[in-house]
């Protein structure tokens, strides 16, 4: 049902509003699964089109939906358009780009974004999900493909993140230079997510400092941040609990669906074995109650990817803020050590200095020549530690006022859809009954 | 003899009393419901306690008699359950306590007259009926306990026997012979003690747990076992209705069959029945799961809206943005609606199980079926000791005039017997064209008020969800 989406922009998507105009807009679709057992994997296929240049190729592309098939990799013409040169946007293929995607090429991108970006949070991927990989249910399939297409359109309308050259190479390269790219940085970024939870349980305790060796726990004490640490952690426990009942809740529609199937069919044979009026109003109760089981069924699949999805969506984002806060903990932990490393230096060199000036002279001229063709200068990289810090500071107080506006807006979507589903389905079951209530009465007349 | 006009005007007329006398309301008491609503629309389902313990015989009609063509006609209510001490014969010192009931009757000569009895008068009534009007299809009295002991609150207990002994006596009165009998008169008007026998009749004990019919007719056991344990509602009832089609499955297709029934039109409908009961069984057991599914979704939704208070609390504690203000509303509102819908599902789910109580329609055949089988076996007896009388031992021979009278009573009470035979066969006929007009306007009541319960509350449920939608149209697609 979402595969209408392919002409949507990203400032369309329910939960992507645009921060920025988006020169970009991104489709993943048709999801293939291939290779076997154990190796088996889905691809998508990742649309990338220029809305500049729509219009004008309005027709262009329209020939190109009615011709592509579902599983056929189609090539676009490689011209190369020249975007506005005072952004500093890559340059892009267009009009059009249709490449085959993974979902380890997914896990790429967002890998480099968060190496690259410090203090940007990075768009939440959907779980790696080793168990349901065997199983790839229809389900299961759409969404991820769902949400591996927000992520994207996130990405290609955050003003900073759209201009990086990763997405690019996500969204143009050739697949067999995108496997080349995926396996060369297995080896620094696999080691992520353990690095990750170590500087989580750090965050998070100041205990596990000191059984990990730290002796003094260096983290920031602005208060403020404090409260925001404090507000993301409680919130994914709140956010985790609401989405758990959320999923409860589709999979009570889906057993009472069942129920009413059952008990339909129960009715019909009953309606079946006494015949006349009575056995009529039976069969037609019992048709009715099948009727209704369809509907619950189908809004069981609405609430799930209407309204759980979104809910879990939000957990990922918290916990893709969660890595950020890391991040941050991790650049402070830096700029102190490497003022601690100065302020170090420069205590040695004035001791140096009180106790004898020719050593001095040596001292200072070895670490003079030590420094200039080994490291960079001691000071220069404090100073670039510092800058990174604010860098991650200031962009994630930016971050954060972006994320609570955009959550709003995803949630108060959710809930409008949930409550109009559920009225939708409340009003067919309603229906349903009250246009039972005629043949009722013929039946009792008759 | 069958008046079957002022008959159908005693069925209409056999609404159940909503708001009833009753003092003992242990559950929420809403509103009870309006008699004259319209179908189209359902302002306020029944409350918890009217669901569980009313038929639906009534849908919303006029709950005043119609001026009947009947000459005959009694409104009984029962109310005022007390509890009392049995004083006599206790061997544990400390009495034991039991239940009555006041019973009222005004006829429609607009006399009046109360009553108090206990639930063993009833089951005493109810044998005794059955003993004098064999043929006919005697309403079905209410259960004295169910299988097991439950945890049942003393007062629901209390007040759901109160209704079905209203619903009982009010049947009783409604049929065409019954409601004129002495003993019936009697159970209603006889102050103090009631004149009537207790019977050792065993065919009534049916109803009362796992009773297997071949073995207490042969074996003539008797049982005045009154158990006084609470009942656990519908799910007990349905248990009941399992045993017994059970117990009579196995009576009717097992080893010996009691009766070799010559009237093919009385098998047939019989087997008819049989299917039907069946049938109906499966029906109530899914009726059931509904329910319980139907609950589960309630608590389901209880716990979501729950979610949402902890999560707006949070958020409007932590607000540092405005944002999370208006999100925090938006919670709220998400939260009141799944609240709501908790409440309602929780209401509506007792009612469903409609279908369970309708096994009175169906035992009455049973029972009938149980009345022939051990008519049966006294003229099989009797002609067994007639037998005896004939060919016995020469030695134990008596004076001639003996043996001839032993022949003739036995021969008479054999005719006798054939003859009672016959009358309940030619009732059986009547009868049961009676029952299958009543049955079939019992059940269409039950669908409806299945229907019109279902329908009631889904319109509700929307109406909650509309208003979610409305205080959340702003983030819809359509109005950006």
């Amino acid at each position: 049902m979402e595969q209408q989406r392919t002409l949507s922009g990203s400032s369309q998507s329910p939960r992507s509003p645009s921060s920025s105009p988006p020169f970009l807009s991104v489709s993943v679709t048709d999801p293939v699964k291939l290779g076997n057992g154990v190796q088996a994997y889905i691809s998508y296929r990742v649309i990338t089109k220029f809305i500049e240049l729509l219009l004008s190729s309005l027709l262009f592309t329209a020939v190109l939906m009615c011709v592509v098939g579902p599983f056929l990799i189609r090539r676009v013409g490689t011209r190369k358009w020249n975007l506005d040169p005072q952004t500093n946007f890559p340059d892009y293929q267009g009009p059009e780009k249709i490449v085959i995607r993974r979902y380890s090429d997914f896990v790429w991108l967002r890998d480099r974004l968060f190496e690259k970006n410090k203090g940007i949070f990075i768009p939440p991927l959907p779980e790696k999900s080793a168990v349901e990989k065997f199983r790839f249910s229809a389900e299961f399939i759409e969404m991820r493909r769902q949400a591996l297409d927000i992520f994207v359109n996130r990405i290609a309308s955050h003003h900073e993140l759209q201009q990086s050259e990763d997405l690019r190479l996500f969204l143009q390269a050739e697949e067999e230079t995108m496997e080349r790219l995926r396996s060369q940085e297995t080896g620094i970024f696999k080691k992520k997510p353990s690095d990750l939870m170590q500087i989580f349980k750090d965050v998070q305790s100041k205990v596990s400092d000191a059984v990990l060796g730290k002796e003094k726990p260096v983290e920031e004490t602005d208060p403020e941040y404090e409260k925001m640490k404090h507000y993301v952690f409680e919130l994914e426990n709140h956010l985790a609990e609401a989405q758990k009942h959320a999923y409860r809740l589709v999979k009570r529609h889906r057993e009472l669906g069942q129920s009413l199937s059952d008990f339909g069919k129960a009715v019909k044979l009953l309606g079946a074995s006494e015949g006349d009026s009575l056995g009529k109003a039976f069969s037609e109760l019992g048709i009715k109650s099948e009727i209704l089981s369809a509907k619950l069924q189908k809004e069981a699949h609405q609430l799930l990817m209407n309204f759980e999805e979104p809910l879990k969506d939000y957990v990922r984002a918290v916990q893709s803020i969660k890595a950020t806060i890391a991040e941050r903990a991790s650049a402070f932990r830096r700029q102190c050590e490497l003022a601690e490393t100065m302020k170090l230096k420069e205590i040695n060199l004035d001791k140096l200095m009180l106790i004898r000036s020719e050593k001095v002279a040596e001292a200072e001229q070895e670490y003079k020549e030590a420094s200039f063709l080994k490291y960079p200068p001691l000071k220069a990289e404090s100073e670039q530690a510092t800058k990174t810090f604010e860098t991650i500071v200031k962009l994630m107080n930016e971050e954060m006022g972006r994320f609570q506006e955009q959550k709003t807006l995803d949630m108060g979507i959710a809930f409008h859809e949930f409550a109009k589903g559920q009225a939708r389905l409340a009003n067919g079951i309603a229906d349903a009954w009250r246009s039972l209530l005629p043949k009722l009465e013929a039946c009792s007349s008759s | 003899m069958m008046n079957h006009a002022s008959h159908d005007d005693g069925m209409e007329s056999l609404v159940l009393n909503d708001d009833d006398d009753s003092s003992v309301h242990p559950l929420r008491p809403t509103p009870p419901q309006s008699p004259n609503s319209p179908f189209n629309s359902f302002l306020d389902p029944p409350s918890y306690a009217d669901a569980i313990f009313t038929s639906f015989d009534s849908n919303g009609q006029d709950q005043t008699p119609a001026p009947s063509a009947s000459d005959h006609f009694l409104h009984i209510s029962v109310s005022d359950p007390q509890k009392e001490q049995d004083l006599s014969a206790s061997l544990v010192p400390g009495a034991t306590t039991f239940y009555t009931y006041l019973i009222t009757t005004r006829t429609d000569s607009a006399t009046e007259f109360s009553v108090r009895r206990r639930f063993r008068d009833v089951v005493t009534l109810a044998d005794r009926l059955s003993e004098a009007y064999r043929g006919f299809f005697v309403p079905v009295r209410p259960d004295k306990s169910t299988v097991e002991s439950q945890v049942m609150q003393m007062q629901e207990f209390v007040e759901q026997r109160r209704a079905a002994l209203e619903k009982y006596l009010r049947k009783l009165a409604a049929h065409p012979v019954i409601g004129r009998s002495e003993e019936l008169r009697l159970f209603l008007e006889a102050q103090g003690r009631l004149p009537l026998a207790k019977t050792t009749d065993v065919a009534s004990r049916m109803l009362d747990g796992a009773v297997r019919l071949p073995r207490q007719l042969l074996g003539g056991e008797a049982e005045q076992v009154e158990v006084a344990q609470p009942a656990k509602g519908g799910r007990d009832l349905l248990r009941i209705f399992k045993e017994l089609k059970q117990s009579v499955t196995n009576d009717w297709g097992g080893s010996k069959p009691l009766v070799v029934e010559e009237d093919k039109e009385f098998m047939e409908r019989k087997d008819k029945l049989g299917e039907f009961e069946n049938h109906l069984s499966n029906v109530s057991q899914q009726a059931e799961s509904l329910v319980k599914f139907q609950q589960d979704m309630g608590e389901t939704m209880g716990e979501l809206g729950l979610a949402f208070v902890k999560l707006t609390k949070f958020e409007t504690e932590e607000a540092i943005f405005e944002s999370q203000r208006v999100r925090a509303a938006d919670m709220k509102n998400v939260a009141t609606a799944a609240d709501k819908l908790h409440e309602y599902l929780g209401t509506m789910l007792a009612v469903n199980n409609a279908f369970s109580d309708r096994s009175s329609a169906l035992l009455t055949v049973q029972t009938l079926s149980s009345e022939l089988a051990s008519l049966h076996s006294r003229v099989e007896k009797l002609e067994v000791a007639s037998s005896k009388i004939f060919g016995g031992d020469k030695s134990r021979m008596r004076k001639i005039e003996e043996l001839k009278e032993a022949i003739k009573v036995t021969e008479n009470a054999k005719i006798c017997a054939d003859r009672e035979y016959e009358r309940i066969k030619e009732n059986n006929r009547s009868e049961l064209e009676r029952i299958d007009k009543e049955r079939n306007s019992d059940f269409l009541s039950m669908l409806r008020g299945f229907v019109v319960n279902q329908a009631g509350y889904a319109e509700k449920m929307a109406a909650v969800w509309e208003k979610l939608a409305e205080e959340t149209t702003a983030y819809s697609k359509d109005s950006s």
